[in-house]
C-alpha cells in the first residue's frame, strides 16, 4: 500500500449544546493513502459527516475539535486557523457535497460557480478560466458543457447538478477528495453512473477519495477499505471482501443483515403482532367486521383497487418548441388484490406518485377507470369521494415533513377519526392507544410531539394515523427512503406483519428495487409514465425482461 | 415578459383609481365645507356669497356628479386649485416635489447602503461581541422617533461643531443631515431584516460548497449569500418608500425645508382638500411605481424566477420562489 496522505488519529469532535456537550466524534483513527479509496459506512448520528465536515475545517460553529490529530501530508490540520484552512480547502482538500439540489448557489450560472473555483485555487487566470471551465464540466461527464454553463443551478436535473458539484472538487485537482453521500439524494441508476465517474476520475487522477455512505452495498462496490462507524467511534476497518465476509462487529453483522440490496434472497419477515383491533373498513368502532368480499364466479375475490388504462397529461405553458402537453401517467393498468402489496417502482419523473395521487382521487385522470372494490370511483365527487378517503390512506416519504410538529401523537393519530366524527372522545383515544401498540410504540409516546420521535419511530406514527379508519388500501410513497437501513428493515417488517394480521393491501411506490423486493407480491415497473413490465417480483428478479428493468436491478448497490 | 408587465401596470392603475375613490369618499365625507375654507377666514362673505361660491365650485351637484367630474378632471392631469391659495394642485406639488425627492431619494439610499453594510459586517465578523453589538443597532434606530435623531444631528453637527448647515436649502450640503435623519429608519429595517436572511443563508448547503473551494468570509457573504439573502429585504424596500413622505413631513418641520411635507402638513391643517388628496395620488403613484420596480428587479436577482415564466411556470417553480422570498 501506498504512503499515508491523511492519517487521523484520536479525533474527537464536540457539538456544545444549551445544555451539555455531544460528542459525535470519539477516538476515531484512519489513514487514507496516496490514490486509496476509503468508505467511511455507518447511520445517522454517526458521526460520519461530522468527521468529513472536520477534515475539511468546515464543522459549524457549535462544533470544535477537541482532541486528536489531523496528518495530512505530514502537517497537524488539527487547530489550523481559518486562514490556513482555506490555503487547503479546494487546492489540497475538495467536497462532493450530499445534495446537489441545494449544494449550488441557486441565483449563479454554473459556469461562474466553477470558474471561481479554478481562479480561487490560482489554476486559471482571466485568458484560460473559459476554456478549463468548459474542460472541467465535461471531464465531470456533463453533456454541452457551453450551454450547461450558461445555466442556472434549477435548469439542471439532480444528476447534472452532482455532475457541476464534481466539476467544481476536481478544479484545483485536490489530493484528496471528501465525497459526502454524494449520490444518496439521487436516483439509482444515475446513483451508478455517478458514482462509476467519480471512480474514473480519482483512478485516473491518483486522488485520494474519502466515501461517506450510509449504503453499505456502495462502500464494498467502490472502496479499497472499509470503515463502519457507529456512535462517533470506528468499530471496524478492513478490505470490503473480508468485512462483508466475516465482519467482526455485531454492529456491521447488523448492517449487512438490513441492506437490502446484500441479501441474496429475501429476508424472512419475523414479527409478531399481539393486538387485532375490530371494526369495519373505513370505520373502526362499527360492530363487526363485514363477511368477507364474495368470490367471483371464477373463485377469485375481485381486487381491492384497479386501475385501467389510467392516463394523466399536465398542461405546460404555451411554448412554441414544445407539445402543449406533458404525458406523466400513459396508459397503466395494475391492479390489487385483497391482502397483497404491489410495488410500483420507478425513477423520479416516471409518474409514480402521480398514479398514487390518481388513486387517491386527489387528482383527476385525463382518461381511464378507477375501481374501488369493484365499484367505478373515477367520477365521485364531494361528499362521495369524502368518504372514499376513509377506505383510502396514505404514508408519505418524509416522516419528518408529513406529521404536524404542533400535535401530540394522539392528536395525529386519532385526526383522521375526528375528522369523519368517528367515535366519542374516549374510544378515539382508546383507539389511538391500541394503533399505538400495534406499530410497537410505547404507549407513552402518545403525549408526546413528533420532534421527540426518532426518524423511524415517526414513521411509525404515521403508519398508526394511516391504519386508523381501519383501511383497505394504504399506499405507501417511498415510506423508508429518508431512513436508516436498520430502521428501512424494521419498517418493512411491520409493514408486512400489518398486512398479515389486518389484511390490509398497500401500493408499495419506491425507487429502489431491492426494498420492493421485500414487501411486495407483485411489482410494476414505471418507466416514463408507462408500465413496461410487471409481474410477480421473483419473476421480475430471476427474468426480467425489459432493459429498463435490467438496467434498474443493475444499479442496485452490491449485486455486482 | 410583456404579459407580465402589462398586467402589472393594469393592477398599478386599479390601485390609483382605488387610491383616488376612497380619499374622495373619505375627505368628502368630513364635515367641513370646502367653500367656507376656500373664501378665508374672514368671516365677510355673507351667505348669499358663499352659496355662489358653492355652486361655482360645483358644490351644489349630487356628490356622484361631484366625483365624476372630478375624476374625469384627474384623467386629464387635472386635479383641481388648492382651497388655500387658489394655484392648480398639480404646480403646487409639482414645484414641492424635487427637494423631498432629493432628501427622501437620498436617504433611502443611503439607508439602504447602512444596513446593507450593517448586515454584511455582522455577518462576516468572527467576534462575537461585534456581531450583538452590530445586531443591537436596528431596534434601537426603531426605537428613536426620527425629529429626535433629527435634532440630535443638528446639535452635533450643525451647532456644537458646525460642520453641515441647520437650514437646510441651498446645495448638497443642506441635504446631508436631512437625508441622514430620514436614513435611520429604513437602514434599521432594511440591516435587521437583511442580517436574519443572512445568518438564515449562511446555514445552507452552497455556502460549505464555497468554503470549500477556498472562499474567505468576505467572498462568501459578499458574492454568494447577499444576493440570495437580498429578496426578501427588497420587498421590505419597496414597503419602506410608503414612510419615507411620513418622514418627510419630520425632517422638513426640523430641518425648515420646502417641499411636499410642508405642503401636506399645511393641507390637513386647513383641511385643503384637493391638495390632500393630490398628496395621497401621488404617494399611490409612487408606491405602484415602486413596487413593480421591484418585481422586475426580483427577475433581475432571482434567475428562478425568470426561467419560470420562460419555461415551465407549474406549481412546483412558484413553490420554489416563494421559498427562496420567505
Amino acid at each position: 500500500m501506498s504512503a499515508a496522505l491523511l492519517e487521523v488519529e484520536d479525533l474527537a469532535v464536540r457539538y456544545r449544546t444549551r445544555r451539555s456537550a455531544v460528542r459525535a466524534v470519539e477516538a476515531a483513527t484512519f489513514t487514507v493513502g496516496e490514490g486509496e479509496t476509503v468508505a467511511i459506512v455507518g447511520e445517522s448520528g454517526s458521526g460520519k459527516s461530522t468527521t468529513a465536515y472536520a477534515l475539511l475545517g468546515l464543522l459549524p460553529r457549535s462544533a470544535a475539535v477537541t482532541g486528536g490529530r489531523i496528518g495530512f501530508a505530514g502537517r497537524d490540520l488539527a487547530g489550523l486557523p481559518e486562514r490556513g484552512w482555506r490555503e487547503l480547502r479546494g487546492r489540497q482538500i475538495a467536497l462532493i457535497p450530499q445534495d446537489p439540489g441545494t449544494s449550488l448557489n441557486p441565483v449563479q450560472r454554473i459556469g461562474a460557480q466553477v470558474a471561481e473555483a479554478l481562479r480561487l485555487s490560482g489554476n486559471a487566470d482571466r485568458g484560460t478560466v473559459r476554456a478549463r471551465t468548459l474542460e472541467l464540466l465535461a471531464d465531470a461527464g456533463l453533456p454541452d458543457p457551453e450551454v450547461r454553463a450558461r445555466q442556472y443551478p434549477s435548469q439542471l436535473s439532480g444528476g447534472m447538478r452532482q455532475r457541476a458539484l464534481i466539476a467544481i472538487a476536481i478544479a484545483a485537482r485536490p489530493r484528496l477528495i471528501v465525497a459526502d453521500e454524494p449520490t444518496s439524494a439521487l436516483d439509482v441508476t444515475v446513483q451508478r453512473r455517478i458514482l462509476d465517474h467519480i471512480g474514473g476520475l480519482v483512478r485516473e487522477s491518483g486522488t485520494s477519495l474519502l466515501l461517506i455512505t450510509h449504503d453499505l452495498g456502495v462502500a464494498a462496490e467502490r472502496a479499497d477499505r472499509v470503515l463502519v462507524m457507529r456512535a462517533g467511534a470506528i468499530v471496524e476497518q478492513g478490505a470490503p471482501g473480508d468485512v462483508l465476509a466475516a465482519p467482526r462487529d455485531p454492529y456491521t453483522r447488523a448492517l449487512i443483515d438490513a441492506a437490502p440490496g446484500l441479501a441474496r434472497t429475501p429476508r424472512p419477515r419475523r414479527l409478531e403482532l399481539a393486538a387485532l383491533p375490530g371494526g369495519a373498513p373505513g370505520d373502526p368502532f362499527a360492530d363487526a367486521r363485514p363477511a368477507p368480499a364474495p368470490a367471483g364466479d371464477d373463485g377469485t375475490a375481485p381486487p381491492v383497487v384497479a386501475v385501467e388504462d389510467l392516463t394523466k397529461d399536465f398542461r405546460l405553458p404555451r411554448s412554441a418548441d414544445r407539445p402543449g402537453t406533458l404525458r406523466a401517467v400513459d396508459g397503466v393498468s395494475l391492479a390489487i388484490a385483497r391482502g397483497r402489496t404491489y410495488g410500483l417502482v420507478g425513477e423520479s419523473g416516471s409518474g409514480k406518485s402521480t398514479i398514487a395521487r390518481l388513486i387517491l382521487r386527489l387528482a383527476d385522470p385525463t382518461s381511464g377507470r378507477i375501481l374501488l372494490g369493484g365499484e367505478d370511483v373515477t367520477a365521485a365527487r364531494g361528499a362521495r369521494q369524502r368518504l372514499l378517503r376513509r377506505r383510502m390512506q396514505i404514508v408519505h416519504q418524509n416522516p419528518f415533513a408529513s406529521l404536524d410538529p404542533r400535535r401530540s401523537v394522539e392528536q395525529i393519530v386519532t385526526d383522521p377519526l375526528a375528522s369523519f366524527g368517528l367515535g366519542s372522545r374516549a374510544r378515539r383515544r382508546h383507539r389511538a392507544k391500541e394503533l399505538i401498540d400495534l406499530v410497537a410504540l410505547p404507549a407513552a409516546v402518545l403525549g408526546r410531539r413528533p420532534a421527540e420521535l426518532s426518524g423511524g419511530q415517526r414513521q411509525r406514527v404515521a403508519i398508526a394515523r394511516a391504519l386508523v379508519l381501519n383501511p383497505e388500501l394504504v399506499v405507501c410513497d417511498e415510506p423508508v427512503s429518508a431512513l436508516d437501513v436498520s430502521v428501512q428493515a424494521q419498517i418493512l417488517d411491520l409493514l408486512a406483519a400489518l398486512q398479515s394480521e389486518l389484511g390490509v393491501s398497500y401500493l408499495f411506490i419506491s425507487h429502489d428495487l431491492a426494498v420492493v423486493r421485500h414487501i411486495a407480491d407483485e411489482v410494476g415497473v414505471l418507466h416514463r409514465g408507462r408500465l413496461v413490465e410487471s409481474g410477480p417480483t421473483e419473476q421480475i428478479f430471476a427474468a426480467a425482461r425489459h432493459a429498463y428493468t435490467r438496467e434498474l436491478l443493475d444499479a442496485i448497490p452490491g449485486r455486482r | 415578459m410583456a404579459r407580465f408587465l402589462v398586467g402589472r401596470v393594469l393592477q398599478g392603475v386599479f390601485v390609483l383609481w382605488a387610491a383616488y375613490t376612497l380619499s374622495f369618499a373619505v375627505l368628502y365625507a368630513l364635515p367641513s365645507d370646502p367653500a367656507a375654507i376656500a373664501a378665508g377666514a374672514n368671516n365677510s362673505v355673507t351667505p348669499e356669497q358663499l352659496a355662489e361660491l358653492r355652486h361655482e365650485m360645483g358644490l351644489d351637484r349630487p356628490l356622484a356628479g361631484q366625483y365624476l367630474a372630478k375624476l374625469g378632471g384627474a384623467l386629464h392631469g387635472d386635479l383641481g386649485t388648492s382651497l388655500q391659495s387658489g394655484e392648480p394642485v398639480t404646480s403646487l406639488i409639482g414645484a414641492a416635489l424635487p427637494p423631498t425627492l432629493a432628501v427622501a431619494g437620498l436617504g433611502l439610499v443611503l439607508g439602504a447602503l447602512l444596513g446593507t453594510g450593517l448586515a454584511v459586517l455582522a455577518t462576516v465578523t468572527p467576534y462575537r461581541w461585534l456581531r450583538q453589538a452590530l445586531l443591537g443597532l436596528p431596534p434601537l434606530g426603531v426605537a428613536i422617533p426620527s425629529f429626535v435623531v433629527g435634532l440630535l444631528l443638528l446639535q452635533w453637527f450643525a451647532f456644537a461643531w458646525n460642520v453641515l448647515p441647520a437650514i437646510g436649502e441651498g446645495g448638497w450640503r443642506g441635504l446631508v443631515l436631512p437625508a441622514a435623519t430620514i436614513a435611520v429608519q429604513p437602514a434599521a429595517l432594511i440591516g435587521q431584516v437583511l442580517a436574519r436572511s443572512m445568518e438564515g443563508e449562511l446555514g445552507k448547503d452552497y455556502v460549505d460548497v464555497a468554503r470549500a473551494k477556498g472562499a474567505g468570509p468576505f467572498r462568501v457573504n459578499v458574492r454568494h449569500v447577499l444576493r440570495n439573502a437580498a429578496l426578501p429585504t427588497l420587498t421590505l424596500a419597496g414597503l419602506l418608500v410608503g414612510g419615507l413622505l411620513t418622514g418627510a413631513i419630520v425632517v422638513e418641520a426640523v430641518f425648515s425645508r420646502n417641499g411636499l411635507g410642508r405642503i401636506t402638513q399645511g393641507a390637513v391643517a386647513a383641511e385643503d382638500l384637493p391638495v390632500v388628496q393630490g398628496v395621497v395620488l401621488l404617494g399611490a403613484a409612487v408606491f405602484v411605481t415602486v413596487n413593480l420596480a421591484v418585481d422586475l428587479l426580483y427577475q433581475v436577482l432571482d434567475p428562478r424566477l425568470a426561467i419560470e415564466r420562460r419555461t415551465a411556470g407549474t406549481a412546483r417553480f412558484t413553490l420554489f420562489g416563494l421559498a427562496g422570498r420567505g
